[in-house]
């Protein structure tokens, strides 16, 4: 099979910003700009990897208290005050007979979250020991990746709605907790993380490997 | 600097490519790593224009109705979408308010103002004054802006809170569920052919 062309190999860039492609010069000491849009032009974002590794490595930090930490507080009128983690949360709504919803909070809270760490981890060691191994599938996942990661900011918002919204009234109290706020931090993190990952260093140094 | 209109670079494994000829609404896809490389619009700018102000409308709705009402007898909170969102702003839980008003409020309202004043322009085959700056806030703003989460968070929050008291949905909610349907393909979608239209 014919290798195609890699822009990268004909000295060209694609504008991450407006798509133009442009003839640069190569000399990574020199930074050039798209003539159209002004953004900088990266034939591979600057520092590699590194970037995503540091907001990977911020959110994994912040999960552990975003999980172990109570992300609200919920005194029901006449009721006794309990405090709510994130998987806490997911059991009282199963537990309360919303089993649907219990599963959607799940999904996004528990699930995304999980898979996004592992599957982030994975595509940076794979990029870094380069081998042409289910290039199409790792593609696949990252934009998989982009495409669902944010679903995580689910709980923020719900936290934030359920405060707000019985903040004023006689029915009870529900106080938000500081779970919440790592979590939402690691949820923006691993954003970030995702947006940092150079995808087109999957398909880098196709032409040695596997003949 | 050479540029070259013709050709198209995957943004997403750097193959290049011939720009394809492409009917509206018809999708090409990388042949190596199977990403969208060029959507054609499905809408001309008659309709990218009409989109944007019914989403201008929209916006308005979800924020002078209410998309929720919880309470007990005789007590009813009707909360806009700003309500429900940014009534924590001013108070010790600020931080908390702050990323559901980001998502909810101020990601879609800037886009919808920028593309409004984008197009504005774009109708005389002219790019509007700070259309750079535009155009590359909409690139960044787009991962952030997140009505659709708001939208099942105002889902779950209600059903949690049914245990506790009365809730009801208001016509915000409907306000809100269009919007999401009308910015999908706008502000969500993919605006680089005004590079070209005002070229």
């Amino acid at each position: 099979m014919t290798v195609r062309p890699r822009a990268q190999h004909l000295g060209m860039v694609g504008c991450r910003v407006c798509g133009l492609v442009v003839s640069a010069p190569l000399q990574s000491d020199q930074r050039s700009f798209c003539p159209r849009c002004r953004s900088e032009l990266q034939p591979r974002l600057a520092g590699g990897s590194a970037r995503a590794w540091a907001f990977w490595l911020a959110a994994l930090i912040f999960y552990v208290p975003a999980n172990l930490l109570p992300v609200m507080d919920i005194r029901v009128l006449g009721g006794a005050q309990h405090a709510a983690t994130i998987l806490g949360g997911v059991v009282d709504l199963w537990r309360d007979g919303s089993h649907g919803v219990a599963l959607v909070v799940f999904v996004a809270s528990v699930l995304i979250p999980t898979v996004k760490y592992l599957a982030l981890v994975f595509l940076l060691l794979t990029v870094r020991h380069a081998n042409g191994w289910a290039r199409r599938a790792r593609a696949r996942l990252y934009r998989w990746l982009e495409a669902v990661g944010y679903w995580s900011m689910l709980d923020v918002v719900v936290v934030g709605l359920l405060v707000s919204l019985v903040q004023f009234q006689a029915l009870g109290e529900i106080q938000p907790r500081a779970g919440i706020l790592f979590f939402g931090m690691s949820v923006v993190l691993t954003m970030l993380a995702t947006q940092s990952f150079d995808a087109r260093l999957i398909w880098d140094g196709e032409g040695d490997d596997t003949v | 600097m050479r540029t070259h209109p013709s050709l198209i670079v995957c943004p997403h494994c750097d193959a290049v490519y011939r720009r394809p000829a492409l009917a509206a609404g018809q999708v090409a896809r990388c042949g190596e790593c199977d990403a969208v490389l060029h959507r054609a619009a499905r809408l001309d700018m008659n309709g990218w224009t009409a989109l944007t102000l019914a989403a201008a409308i929209l916006f308005v709705l979800a924020n002078a109705f209410p998309v929720i009402s919880v309470g007990m007898q005789p007590f009813r909170n009707d909360a806009t979408l700003w309500q429900a969102t940014a009534s924590l702003v001013h108070g010790a839980w600020a931080p908390l308010a702050l990323p559901g008003v980001a998502v909810a409020i101020v990601a879609p309202s800037v886009q919808i103002a920028l593309l409004g004043w984008v197009l504005l322009f774009a109708w005389h085959g002219r790019r509007a004054p700070g259309f750079r700056l535009a155009m590359k806030a909409l690139d960044w703003l787009r991962p952030w802006s997140m009505l659709d989460v708001a939208l099942l968070g105002v889902a779950v929050a209600a059903i949690k809170l049914a245990g506790m008291a009365e809730v009801a949905i208001g016509p915000g909610l409907w306000a809100m569920a269009a919007l999401i349907g009308v910015t999908a393909v706008t502000a969500k979608g993919d605006p680089r052919w005004l590079w070209e239209a005002t070229e």
